[in-house]
């Protein structure tokens, strides 16, 4: 974790995000995300994770008239300006939601969709991708015989990872993760939060846990949203088991949230 | 004194059937009847040759084959222009006070009397834009009225898809253009497509829309082109029940008969496909 604050995959300073209908929910964020391992971003309901989260990806702006104001570098290239390929920034970051959304289609089209959007054709290459996201999703050995089915017909659990496989399938530098596991048993949880970890040396990843023990479990950083503000960051073992602040400590203690 | 749930509820149940079954009884009915008359009159010189001797005899040819050629030219108007419009209001549009409007405006259309329609085609399109009498302004017209039934059905069905998928797609790296292709569209085909074949149905039932714009009382030969007038099975059979004196029934009853057939076939095409796609839905 040594060179996180001299080069950071996210800068972000000063960031506010308003809704259209008023709504500030982000208020004057300053972090970093370092590369190539997971940051945790965690605290109660309303606090403004999804929010922070679908600024990495421009996802806001489906909610005509968001805006942002402030800075986000993502290797230290400002992606608020207006002027940002959005196609291009949402293939570098990637991301999985809370429910598993498995495109109504086979499992093999829902892991080349990302790559045909992108006007990938080749056989060879698509085969390659596929094969790729689902070794590292810890999915291939379950579904290579599959490849046709359609995806909806999987398991909650089995869907949730092709998900995340088919992020990889696209090669992303960062993937964002709104409480992937939200929806799942603890042994789909657990291979999840497994694959996380063998893939967080070639990857930035951003998740937002769905519980305070998740959060320390995968957390080399984290950081502490509380209504819109960032009450506290740091590497993650200290921030659980030493945080600095009062309300952190009452949270991840569960005395609040 | 309280009348016990289960009770009203038997009352209503029992109401709810004996109305449901009217109402199938008296299709049934209908249909039967024109089953039960117009059958000994088709044959294949009926379908397919020309009328003869002032219409009392020969077939309906050329009525079926106008029928055919307003429908079809109908689609080709109004099903493109009602897809993109309804794209573009539950894809692209903002909710705003504008769009609610034209919804609502859409909504009211599909309700206006066809006969309006029919006069609306004489005045602009026959008339103002000198298309004359003709297949081409009443393709025109039936497209007019057809619209507002094609954009609202095509405008719920693909709302209906759910939006997670177009988020998924979205941050996939997919253009909006892309996701609706390449998702919505083929998601919501079955419902757009039992629209488009509802506002057909209608298209090709109607006699008013025609019956200023370009249907014809009688023609010695088919069309030969759009600007030509055409025969048209409602026109035909509103024309040998109402206009021609010594007209056997047998013939009438054949004409509705074919309508009819021409209408339930379409009619039942738009339910299995229906039914068909929503046990495919993978959602
Ligand atoms: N589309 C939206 N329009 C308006 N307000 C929103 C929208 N999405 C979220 N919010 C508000 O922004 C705040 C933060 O929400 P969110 O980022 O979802 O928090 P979290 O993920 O931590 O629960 C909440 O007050 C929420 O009501
Ligand atoms: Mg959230």
């Amino acid at each position: 974790m040594v060179d996180a604050a001299t080069n950071p995959k996210f800068l972000v300073e000063s960031l506010s995000v308003h809704y259209p209908d008023g709504t500030e929910s982000l208020h004057n964020i300053s972090l970093q995300i370092p590369r190539n391992a997971i940051t945790v971003l965690f605290g109660p309901a309303g606090g403004g994770k999804s929010t922070l989260l679908r600024t990495f990806n421009r996802l806001n702006d489906m909610v005509e008239g968001t805006r942002y104001s402030g800075k986000v570098l993502l290797d230290g290239e400002d992606i608020l300006t207006p002027s940002l390929d959005l196609v291009a920034l949402r293939r570098r970051v990637g991301m999985v939601f809370a429910q598993p959304v498995p495109l109504p289609m086979s499992v093999r089209e829902n892991m080349t969709y990302g790559l045909e959007l992108a006007g990938e054709r080749r056989r060879r290459n698509l085969d390659r991708a596929i094969e790729e996201g689902l070794q590292a999703a810890a999915l291939w050995d379950e579904m290579k015989d599959r490849l046709n089915e359609p995806a909806h017909a999987m398991s909650g659990g089995q869907q949730q990872r092709l998900c995340l496989a088919r992020v990889l399938a696209q090669q992303p530098e960062v993937i964002l993760m709104d409480e992937p596991t939200s929806g799942l048993d603890p042994i789909s949880t657990a291979k999840v939060e497994d694959s996380l970890q063998s893939i967080k040396k070639k990857y930035t990843i951003i998740i937002v846990p769905h519980s305070v023990q998740q959060a320390a479990r995968l957390a080399d950083w984290a950081g502490f949203l509380y209504q819109g503000d960032l009450i506290e960051w740091g590497e993650g073992k200290n921030l659980f088991i030493a945080p600095k602040v009062k309300r952190t400590e009452d949270y991840v203690t569960g005395r609040f949230g | 004194m309280r009348i016990p749930r289960s009770v009203v509820q038997k009352i209503a149940f029992s109401a709810l059937t004996a109305i449901m079954a009217v109402t199938i009884l008296t299709i049934l009915t209908i249909i039967t009847f024109i089953f039960w008359n117009g059958l000994p009159a088709v044959s294949s010189e009926f379908l397919f040759s020309m009328p003869r001797e002032g219409m009392t005899a020969g077939g309906i040819w050329p009525a079926i084959v106008g029928t055919l050629y307003l429908t079809l030219g109908t689609a080709v108007i109004a099903v493109p222009i009602g897809l993109l419009a309804a794209i573009y209001l539950s894809e692209y549009a903002p909710d705003s006070t504008f769009t609610r409007t034209i919804r609502i405006a859409i909504i009211n259309l599909a309700g206006i009397p066809s006969v309006v329609y029919g006069l609306f085609g004489l005045a602009l399109f026959v008339l103002f834009l000198q298309l004359g009498s003709s297949i081409l302004a009443s393709c025109l017209t039936l497209a007019i009225m057809t619209l507002p039934v094609i954009i609202s059905t095509a405008e719920e069905a693909l709302r209906a898809v759910p939006q997670s998928f177009r988020v998924v797609s979205i941050s996939m790296g997919g253009t909006r253009w892309q996701t609706i292709q390449r998702i919505v569209l083929p998601q919501a085909l079955p419902g757009i497509l039992t629209g488009v074949i509802l506002g057909l149905e209608r298209a090709a039932g109607e006699t008013a829309p025609i019956l200023f714009t370009g249907a014809s009382f009688f023609l010695p030969q088919l069309p030969q082109s759009i600007f030509d007038e055409t025969m048209a099975l409602p026109y035909h059979l509103f024309v040998i029940s109402t206009q021609v004196p010594g007209m056997p029934v047998r013939i009438q009853y054949g004409t509705a008969l074919v309508l009819l057939v021409f209408v339930l076939v379409m009619n039942l095409s738009a339910t299995l496909i229906r039914s068909y796609f929503r046990r495919k839905r993978q959602w």
